[in-house]
C-alpha cells in the first residue's frame, strides 16, 4: 500500500481546512516563487523527466504537451485551460480535489501556466459542480487577495490572472476542443485536429488543455523531484493515482494509491472487497465507462495502469473502477451506457448521432433477447463503422463498451436469444 | 434539451435583469477579453433562469442575446445544447435522478420509482402545487457516493429510497436538509472510517 508521506492528496476526504490557511498546512503555496525562479524549461523537463501522464483519460505525456506551446509568442496570448468538466461515468475524483483542495489547483495553475507562457488560465468546471464552483471561487478569491495569483504572482515578476468558468451540462465538453468551443459561448461540438490548440486554441490564441489532477500534483513533483514521482509505480506508468471505485463493492470510495496496484488489491484493501466476496464478482470496468469490462479472470491479475490494461485490450481512462457482481445483468448494465453515449452525442459526425441510438436500440432488445444471432455481429459490424470515423473520441467510447462486451459475454447474449426463442416456439404449438 | 410542439408554454412577453442579476452579468462578462462577450452567455443565461424561477423563457434568451451582442439564434442553440438549460417551467425543487451505470447498480431505479409513487408525477412533470418536479439525468459525477439525486444546486448521496423520501419531506416542510451523503460519510472516504491518512484524518487506524 502506497506510503501516506507519498500521497499528494492529502485532504481527499475534506477531513480538514480546505481554505488558504488549510493548504498552506499541508504545504501548497510554499515558496512557490522558487519553483517559478527555476525557470520554464527546467520546470518543463523536470515534468517531462518524472514521466507524469495526463489523468484525464488519454495519458498523454504531460511534459511533452506543455513543451508543445511556442517558447516565443507571435503577439498572442497563451492560455492554460483546466478541464475540470469531470462527467465520464464511474469517474469522481477532481469533484474532491476541487471542493476540498482548490489550493492544490489554483498553485498548479500557476506553475503550468508560467511553464507554457500563459498568463491567464480558465477552469472549465462542469455546471452542476455548483457547489465546488463555489468553493474554486473562495479560494480564487483568496489567492489574489494574499498575491499569490494576480499581478506579480507569489512575487515571481509573472503576472497571471484565473477565472472560473461554468459549463451548463454537457459530457461533450470534456473533449478539449469542444471546452474551447464552450469556453467561447457556442454549442460544445468538436473541432478537427490539425490544428492542435497548442497552435490555435482559445479564441485562436495557443492552448493548453489540462485535466485537474494532472495539474494539481505539480508542484508535489518538482518541490519532491522527478525521481521521487517515478520511483512510485512502473516505467511510464509512474506515481500516485485517484482511483474512484464504484459499484458493489461492501464500501465505495476515492482512494489515492501506486499506479500499478493490482486491482484485486485495490478493490480489497480500499473498498472493503467485492460484494459477496472475490469469487461473485462478474466484470470490472477499470477506467469509466469509455474503457471495454474485464471478466472475472482477467480481473484476478491485471495491474492499474495504462500500459497493463491496454494489453488487456481495455485501459485506465480515468480510473473509475465499476464493479459488477455476479448478481449483475451485465448486458443491461452495458445498453444504460449505450443510452448515455446517444444522450450526449453532440450529433455533429454521422456516424455517432446515427450510430449512438442504433447500438442502444440493438442493445435494448440484446437485454431481452428479442434478436436473431446474426444482429451480434451486426451489431459489431456497425460499433466498428462507429469507431475511428468521427471527429472526436465520442464515437470510439460509444463503441468501446459493447466490444467489450461481446467480447467477454457473447455466449450470455446468445443464451437470452435462443431462450426467447424457446419460449416464442413453445408458444407457438 | 429537445423542443418539440407539445412543449409549447406560455412565454411572458419581457425579461431583464433585476439591478443584482445585472451586477453579477457584468462581472462576469468581465471574466473574458473585451471582444469576446459572447464566452459569458452561459453564465448570463445561468442568472436569468434562477431570476425567472429555473426556466428560461425565450425573452430571457432574447434579452441575453442584445446584452452580448450575439443573434438570437445563436443563444437559442447553446439553450437547447445544454442539459441544465429548462426550457419549461419546473417545481420549486427540481429533482434529477443519476441514472448512469454506477448509480444504476446500486439501485436508482428504485430512487425514480420511489418519486413518482410519493410525488403522484411522472418524468418531466410538475406535482401540482409546483413544489416538485422530476427528471432523470446521466452521471453527476459522485460515483461512489451512489445512488444520488441533484436537487436544485444540490447533491444528496448515498441514498436509498427512504433517505431520498426523508430528505423530499423535510424540503416539502420548509427545512433545509443537510447536502451530501445521507449515511453521514465523511466525503467520499470508504464508510466506517479511512485507512489513508488516519492519523491526521482521526479515522480508524490503517493496516
Amino acid at each position: 500500500m502506497l506510503r501516506d508521506e507519498d500521497r499528494v492528496f492529502k485532504n481527499l476526504y475534506g477531513v480538514e481546512d480546505w481554505r488558504l490557511a488549510g493548504a498552506r498546512s499541508r504545504g501548497h503555496w510554499d515558496n512557490t516563487k522558487d519553483l517559478l525562479a527555476r525557470g520554464r524549461d527546467a520546470i518543463i523537463d523536470e515534468i517531462k523527466k518524472s514521466d507524469l501522464r495526463g489523468r484525464g483519460g488519454a495519458g498523454f505525456p504531460t511534459g511533452l504537451k506543455w513543451s508543445f506551446m511556442p517558447k516565443q509568442s507571435d503577439g498572442r496570448p497563451a492560455y492554460l485551460v483546466v478541464n475540470a468538466d469531470e462527467s465520464e461515468p464511474g469517474t469522481c475524483k477532481d469533484r474532491e480535489i476541487l471542493r476540498f483542495d482548490p489550493h492544490m489547483l489554483l498553485e498548479g495553475c500557476l506553475v503550468a501556466g508560467f511553464a507554457m507562457g500563459a498568463n491567464a488560465c480558465y477552469i472549465y468546471i462542469r455546471g452542476e459542480f455548483y457547489n465546488e464552483a463555489a468553493n474554486i471561487q473562495v479560494a480564487i478569491d483568496e489567492a489574489y487577495e494574499a498575491g499569490l495569483i494576480g499581478k506579480n504572482a507569489c512575487g515571481s515578476g509573472w503576472d497571471y490572472d484565473i477565472r472560473l468558468h461554468r459549463g451548463a451540462g454537457a459530457y461533450i465538453c470534456g473533449e478539449e476542443t469542444a471546452l474551447l468551443e464552450s469556453l467561447e459561448g457556442k454549442k460544445g461540438q468538436p473541432r478537427l485536429k490539425p490544428p492542435f490548440p497548442a497552435a490555435v486554441g482559445l479564441y485562436g490564441c495557443p492552448t493548453t488543455i489540462n485535466n485537474v489532477e494532472t495539474i494539481a500534483v505539480a508542484p508535489t513533483i518538482l518541490r519532491r523531484g522527478a525521481a521521487w514521482w517515478s520511483g512510485i509505480g512502473r516505467p511510464k506508468n509512474t506515481g500516485t493515482k485517484v482511483f474512484c471505485i464504484s459499484g458493489h463493492v461492501n464500501k465505495p470510495c476515492n482512494v489515492e494509491e501506486e499506479m500499478g496496484i493490482p486491482l484485486r488489491e485495490l478493490i480489497e484493501k480500499h473498498a472493503g472487497g467485492v460484494r459477496g466476496g472475490w469469487d461473485n464478482l462478474l466484470a470490472v470496468i477499470p477506467g469509466g465507462s469509455s474503457v471495454p469490462l474485464l471478466p472475472k479472470s482477467i480481473c484476478d491479475t491485471v495491474l492499474m495502469d495504462f500500459d497493463s490494461l491496454r494489453e488487456v485490450k481495455s485501459g485506465l481512462g480515468t480510473a473509475g473502477v465499476i464493479v459488477m457482481d455476479k448478481s449483475t445483468d451485465v448486458v443491461a448494465a452495458i445498453a444504460r451506457l449505450a443510452h448515455f453515449y446517444m444522450h450526449e452525442s453532440c450529433g455533429q459526425c454521422t456516424p455517432c448521432r446515427e450510430g449512438t441510438g442504433w447500438m442502444w436500440r440493438v442493445m435494448e432488445r440484446l437485454v431481452r433477447g428479442n434478436a436473431r444471432v446474426e444482429e451480434i455481429d451486426l451489431l459489431l459490424d456497425v460499433a466498428g463503422q462507429v469507431e475511428g470515423h468521427t471527429i472526436c473520441a465520442l464515437g470510439d467510447a460509444a463503441a468501446w463498451p459493447i466490444q467489450g462486451l461481446i467480447r467477454h459475454f457473447r455466449p450470455e447474449i446468445e443464451r437470452r436469444i435462443r431462450a426467447r426463442d424457446d419460449r416464442t416456439a413453445a408458444a407457438a404449438e | 434539451m429537445s423542443v418539440s410542439n407539445s412543449d409549447v408554454v406560455a412565454q411572458p412577453t419581457s425579461f431583464a435583469f433585476s439591478p443584482d442579476n445585472l451586477a453579477r452579468a457584468q462581472t462576469i462578462i468581465g471574466h473574458y477579453p473585451a471582444d469576446r462577450k459572447a464566452s459569458a452567455v452561459l453564465g448570463l443565461l445561468d442568472l436569468a433562469q434562477r431570476q425567472s424561477g429555473g426556466w428560461l423563457p425565450r425573452a430571457a434568451m432574447d434579452y441575453v442575446a442584445e446584452l452580448l451582442e450575439m443573434a438570437p439564434i445563436r443563444v437559442y442553440e447553446v439553450a437547447t445544447f445544454y442539459s441544465m438549460f429548462n426550457l419549461k417551467p419546473v417545481g420549486k425543487f427540481h429533482i434529477q435522478v443519476c441514472r448512469t451505470t454506477p448509480c444504476w447498480l446500486r439501485g436508482s431505479d428504485d430512487l425514480t420509482q420511489s418519486c413518482k409513487k410519493k410525488l403522484g408525477i411522472g418524468l418531466h412533470e410538475v406535482t401540482a402545487d409546483g413544489m416538485f418536479s422530476l427528471i432523470e439525468v446521466e452521471c453527476l459525477g459522485a460515483c461512489v457516493n451512489a445512488p444520488m439525486v441533484q436537487i436544485n444546486d444540490d447533491y444528496y448521496e448515498d441514498l436509498d429510497p427512504a433517505r431520498l423520501e426523508a430528505v423530499l419531506d423535510a424540503l416539502a416542510r420548509g427545512e433545509k436538509p443537510s447536502i451530501g451523503s445521507q449515511t453521514g460519510r465523511q466525503g467520499s472516504a470508504p464508510a466506517n472510517g479511512q485507512k489513508t491518512h488516519a492519523a491526521e484524518g482521526g479515522g480508524q487506524a490503517g493496516e
